[in-house]
């Protein structure tokens, strides 16, 4: 199925920025720049998300013990982290020409900013414990305690004055772009979704095969 | 209740016990979370007096002024309910223009002026081809007008 998936990845990927860079027509106000909303947006949703589904398997990891679980919990942090990094990162881009700056500490940011410290956090919290039942229990705590955060990240612009402009496309009202320009960063969006399954799919499966190489050593290891 | 129903509940609880403790936490600094003042706010006192801060608000139509040396701008930054006269040093960003959303940094005055160190411009949420935005212009609407702004907790 992970070929499948990384092939419609390529595929939308491609056509999204055929219709973000030659279908999608110039913003009034912001010129050709605003472009950059194709790869920023998309990406800042994949960065929240893999968080909330990060949290959702560790809840499910802890309640029922199971090890698939705190799997996907893993393989979803570094996709994750990889979007946060290419939000902020594009946001920055972004910042200069319109607002006149590389970065502020405005709520939505800085709360941005602080979702990829909790990825990191995550990472590194793994990467420290040696055994994995103890990591996976460990981490699920620190995702469950983080996953408050993507709420904030999202409500950031409505709770308080920010920099960053609200919300374009929400479920309570019609989105306030050009039909094209929401074709594009839909198309985008879901390019990022394929990417994201096909990648967690290939990096839980490589992690099944890693534990289980690592039980029958110690398996053997016993007897021996 | 078998076990994993008892951790479920746990779970749960916990989550909901932190999210009220970060909410507590999120209102209690309200004021260090702001990025700016309104000018409503300004008059009504609620920023610093005695450090720095940003206003935001819509730079009030035909406010801007170049002085002679060709570096310092004067406007006037409007929520359209109160407004405070800004006087400026430097390079303005692109999207600075008069009647859109800008963010400055800088000390309010005793005489009500505001001096400005940094000038951020503040564009919304909507974006069109330039078509639509004349047409828009044309049926009599403002586009990108007092959306930049919203009412402030």
């Amino acid at each position: 199925m992970i070929p499948w998936f990384a092939a419609l990845a390529a595929v939308l990927i491609l056509i999204g920025l055929y219709v973000s860079f030659f279908v999608a027509p110039t913003d009034a106000t912001q010129g050709e720049v605003y472009r950059i909303i194709f790869i920023h947006v998309p990406a800042a949703w994949m960065s929240m998300l893999c968080f909330v589904l990060m949290a959702a398997y560790s809840a499910l990891g802890l309640a029922l013990n199971a090890r698939l679980s705190y799997m996907m919990a893993a393989a979803l942090a570094p996709t994750g982290a990889l979007f946060t990094f290419i939000c902020l990162w594009t946001g920055s881009f972004w910042g200069r020409p319109t607002w006149g700056t590389w970065w502020e500490w405005d709520a939505r940011m800085t709360s941005e900013l602080i979702l990829l410290f909790l990825y990191i956090g995550y990472l590194a919290l793994r990467g420290a414990i040696d055994d994995p039942r103890r990591a996976d229990r460990a981490s699920a705590l620190l995702a469950l305690v983080g996953v408050i955060n993507v709420p904030i990240i999202y409500f950031s612009v409505k709770w308080w004055n920010t920099l960053h402009q609200g919300a374009s496309v929400s479920i309570t009202r019609a989105p306030s772009m050009a039909a094209t320009m929401l074709l594009g960063m839909m198309i985008m969006a879901l390019a990022f979704w394929m990417y994201t399954i096909a990648v967690v799919l290939a990096r839980v499966r490589c992690e099944i095969l890693e534990r289980d190489a690592a039980a029958r050593e110690r398996f053997t290891g016993a007897q021996a | 209740m078998k076990a994993r129903h008892r951790r479920a509940v746990f779970i749960a609880v916990g989550l909901g016990a932190l999210a009220v403790a970060v909410a507590l936490v999120l209102k209690a600094f309200n004021s260090n979370i702001v990025f700016f003042y309104t000018p409503t706010q300004v008059a009504a006192k609620e920023a610093p007096v005695d450090r720095a801060f940003r206003i935001g608000g819509l730079v009030q139509v035909n406010s801007i002024q170049r002085q002679s040396d060709g570096v310092t701008v004067s406007f006037v930054v409007t929520d359209t309910a109160k407004s405070i006269p800004v006087s400026y040093r430097g390079i303005l960003p692109d999207l600075f223009k008069e009647g859109k959303g800008v963010v400055a940094q800088g000390k309010l005055h005793a005489d009500g002026t505001f001096t400005a160190s940094e000038v951020l411009a503040k564009h919304d949420e909507n974006y069109m081809p330039p078509e639509a935005a004349e047409a828009l212009q044309k049926a009599g609407h403002k586009p990108q007008a007092a959306a930049t702004l919203k009412s402030n907790p």
